[in-house]
């Protein structure tokens, strides 16, 4: 079997798998599972900027909170339909991810870093500032019938698991061949060596910018999807909790696969799931698992096996 | 010294053999429970993340009311259990908790989260699951319609009616003229409108409006904004910037003259009034939910409570004088709990099937006499809006000690009705 032949026999395997699971899990885990798939949308975003391109953000909150907002606002204010509410969340996160890179992207590394990290602190503050348009730190609710598309109530589970799967196929196969294709080729290209790559005559500037959209587009539809599906928008998801949690996925699942974030989200969610269970430290198991992680297997669950064995993994 | 009881004599021998007879009708006497298996009610804890403080206090409470509950029999005759689930004070988290209560631990209903986003997040979940979720948070956002059937806040009286319940006594009693300071997010939004719309209905004057955005640790540069005429400074910081803005506050006015000053206490829940560096709120006011320091004509079912809750006559653990409670909120656990065992009674619970019937029975409750189960005092619950309301108290910091001035009526917090949520479908 070729390598392509592999690589489509995996995801569509995996999307079949999730397709069938609805079927077999609890009600709990099923619920589970599609919070897992929008999480992971944002998350493989998230790695089109830093396991692809090289961009390490900490700002990405603001984008999926911008996305969130972007579909939660025109329902809650102007009581819009959902479809074009999730349109306006998806483009949310994409222009506000060009805004900022417009910006940001004048710095690299550490700087990158910091800029992208306040740009989101102040995202969020203007949230809270804007308490009267946003619901502050409160929030508010996606009104139930807001959530209804062709006759489907996204607030039911079975609608809801599917709506969240044909989401997160959708955004898998879009990275998927977005990362094999030749701008792909140039986003790693810019990862691994930036002044070679403009020797080559890619101007770095417009094709991380360009990578930086696309990451926001994920983060903004997630955003908005986990919004309507679970019928809440606030504050906390524009925090910097939500802006190291894609990262954390992308480190531990591997950064530069494009199930790495999936497997990542699902071993973190579960790891804090059980582990909350037996301990108010939870977050320090998760901690220590992930240094564990950096000093053994730095390039990920799925990176690590393509080191050492499955080189067509994409 | 033997008395003589009833004109008998009893010896030494007779009184152990009674005593030990007692002890054992004692223990025949405790519940017998049937086959029938336990109510589970979930809890969602804010055991990590902001809400901390309050969750451990919170936990406290809920074990203590379920050792009551379950030693007068348990509700319709089975005993309860509580499963307790830390939601970190997340509202995304807050949401998969209910879930995982109600699907994986079987839980009948789940109650107890005082955090509004954390209530607000999760609501969705909860009335999509059809579970009754019972709530502690004094948000109004229970009853301006917001939320949905299945929520309920039978418990705590919200913050709208709290803020304008004060407002008769301050402006009687403090002055006229009123600055607010108030941190500039939702809560703080929740006191500057309510608070600002009852002083204007009461004849006074709000003159001048400080938010403090959330991010500041020092509160120098707003002081002097408070106007030089203002009589009564009204202040709701929260967090551990608290300290800092009272301390700052007294450096501010020094030993000089300087206005009334009136904040609500969940400024400084869980911390000791008489810490170093709050000796400028001596002679100040508070709003307390619920008195922390024992008052002289505390009730029986107040005593007890404390006692069951493990909190001494200032309003610490009884086993580290240190670890103040967080008492102006926790007793809302406590009347939640005793509510849903009337709720349940009421029509008569068995299974998860009978979970519409239960709020429809809370939605019939009205009058709640003070009692062992209503330990704050008297209540008075809106079907309709399905939220309680109850007496507010004010109390003057003396000796580094909350001590009451004023108790509120019940009629002094009510509001005309925003939402009728017995019309709403479940």
């Amino acid at each position: 079997m070729s390598a392509s032949a592999k690589s489509w026999a995996l995801h569509l395997g995996l999307i079949a798998v999730l397709f069938a699971a609805q079927f077999g899990l609890p009600s709990y885990h099923a619920t589970n599972v599609s919070r897992i798939m929008v999480l992971a949308v944002f998350a493989m975003g998230y790695n089109i900027a830093f396991g692809y391109t090289g961009l390490l953000s900490l700002g990405h909150a603001l984008f999926f909170a911008a996305g969130m907002y972007g579909m939660g606002l025109p329902i809650w204010t102007l009581s819009w339909a959902p479809i074009p509410a999730l349109i306006a969340g998806l483009v949310a996160g994409g222009a506000l991810a060009g805004l900022v890179g417009l910006l940001a992207l004048r710095t690299a590394g550490v700087s990158f870093m910091i800029v992208t990290l306040m740009f989101a602190q102040a995202g969020y503050l203007t949230l809270l500032y804007l308490n009267t348009h946003t619901g502050g730190d409160e929030g508010f609710v996606v009104d139930s019938a807001a959530r209804v598309i062709a006759g489907f109530d996204l607030s039911t589970d079975a609608p809801r698991y599917m709506a969240a799967l044909i989401l997160f196929a959708t955004a898998m196969l879009i990275c998927l061949w977005l990362v094999r294709s030749p701008f792909g080729r140039v986003m790693v290209a810019m990862r691994e060596n930036e002044q070679r790559s403009r020797m080559l005559g890619y101007n770095p500037f417009r094709v991380k910018l360009t990578a930086l959209v696309i990451s926001g587009l994920y983060a903004g539809i997630a955003g908005a999807a986990y919004g309507m599906l679970f019928g809440y928008v606030g504050a906390t998801f524009a925090t910097i909790q939500y802006s190291i949690l894609p990262m954390l996925y992308v480190l531990l699942g591997g950064a530069g696969t494009v199930i790495g974030p999936f497997l990542g989200a699902l071993l973190m969610f579960y790891l804090i799931d059980i582990t909350s269970g037996y301990t108010t430290a939870y977050l320090f198991v998760v901690g220590a698992a992930l240094v564990v992680l950096v000093l053994f297997a730095p390039k990920g669950i799925l990176g690590t096996i393509r080191e050492r064995g499955l080189k067509w993994l994409p | 010294m033997t008395k003589e009881l009833f004109g008998l004599t009893p010896s030494r021998r007779a009184i152990l053999k009674g005593a030990g007879a007692g002890l054992l009708t004692a223990g025949f006497a405790a519940p017998v429970w049937s086959q029938s298996a336990p109510i589970k009610l979930g809890f969602q804890l804010h055991r990590t993340g902001i809400g901390a403080a309050y969750g451990r206090w919170y936990e406290r409470t809920a074990q203590a009311a379920l050792k009551v509950v379950n030693d007068a029999g348990g509700i319709n005759g089975r005993p309860v259990e509580i499963v307790f689930e830390d939601d970190g004070t997340d509202p995304k988290r807050g949401a998969e908790v209910v879930e995982k209560l109600v699907s994986q631990a079987g839980c009948d209903l789940v109650f107890g989260p005082l955090f509004s986003h954390v209530v607000i997040g999760t609501a969705p979940r909860a009335a999509e699951l059809k579970v009754p979720y019972l709530v502690c948070s004094e948000g109004y956002h229970v009853a301006s319609g917001m939320l949905n059937r299945w929520t309920m806040q039978p418990g705590i009286t919200d913050v709208h009616a709290q803020v304008s319940s004060m407002a008769p006594w301050v402006l009687a009693n403090l002055g006229k003229k009123v600055t607010m300071v108030f941190p500039d997010y939702a809560f703080g939004h929740d006191h500057r409108d309510f608070f600002t719309a009852a002083v204007q209905a009461n004849g006074g004057e709000v003159i001048a409006q400080i938010a403090i955005p959330p991010t500041e640790t020092s509160f120098t540069r707003y002081l002097p904004q408070i106007p030089a005429d203002t009589e009564v400074l009204y202040h709701v910081m929260v967090g551990p910037a608290v300290l800092t803005f009272v301390k700052e506050l007294g450096e501010f006015y020094g030993s000089g003259p300087r206005p009334e000053i009136f904040g609500f206490i969940d400024s400084l829940e869980a911390v000791d009034t008489a810490s170093p560096g709050l000796e400028f709120l001596e002679g100040t006011h508070f709003w307390e939910g619920h008195n922390r320091v024992k008052q002289a004509d505390a009730s029986e079912h107040e005593t007890a409570y404390r006692a069951a809750v493990g909190v001494d006559d200032n309003g610490a653990s009884l086993s580290d004088a240190k670890d103040v409670a967080t008492y102006a909120h926790m007793f809302s656990v406590w009347e939640t709990l005793h509510v849903i065992k009337a709720g349940m009674e009421a029509s008569g619970y068995q299974s998860i099937a009978d979970r519409q019937k239960f709020v429809e029975a809370v939605e019939a409750m009205s009058d709640m006499p003070a009692s062992l189960a209503h330990v704050q005092g008297d209540k008075k619950f809106n079907g309709k809006t399905h939220q309680v309301f109850g007496h507010q108290f004010i109390s003057k910091v003396e000796g580094g000690k909350l001590m009451r001035v004023h108790t509120t009526s019940l009629e002094d917090g009510m509001y005309e009705d925003a939402v009728d949520y017995t019309s709403q479908s479940f």
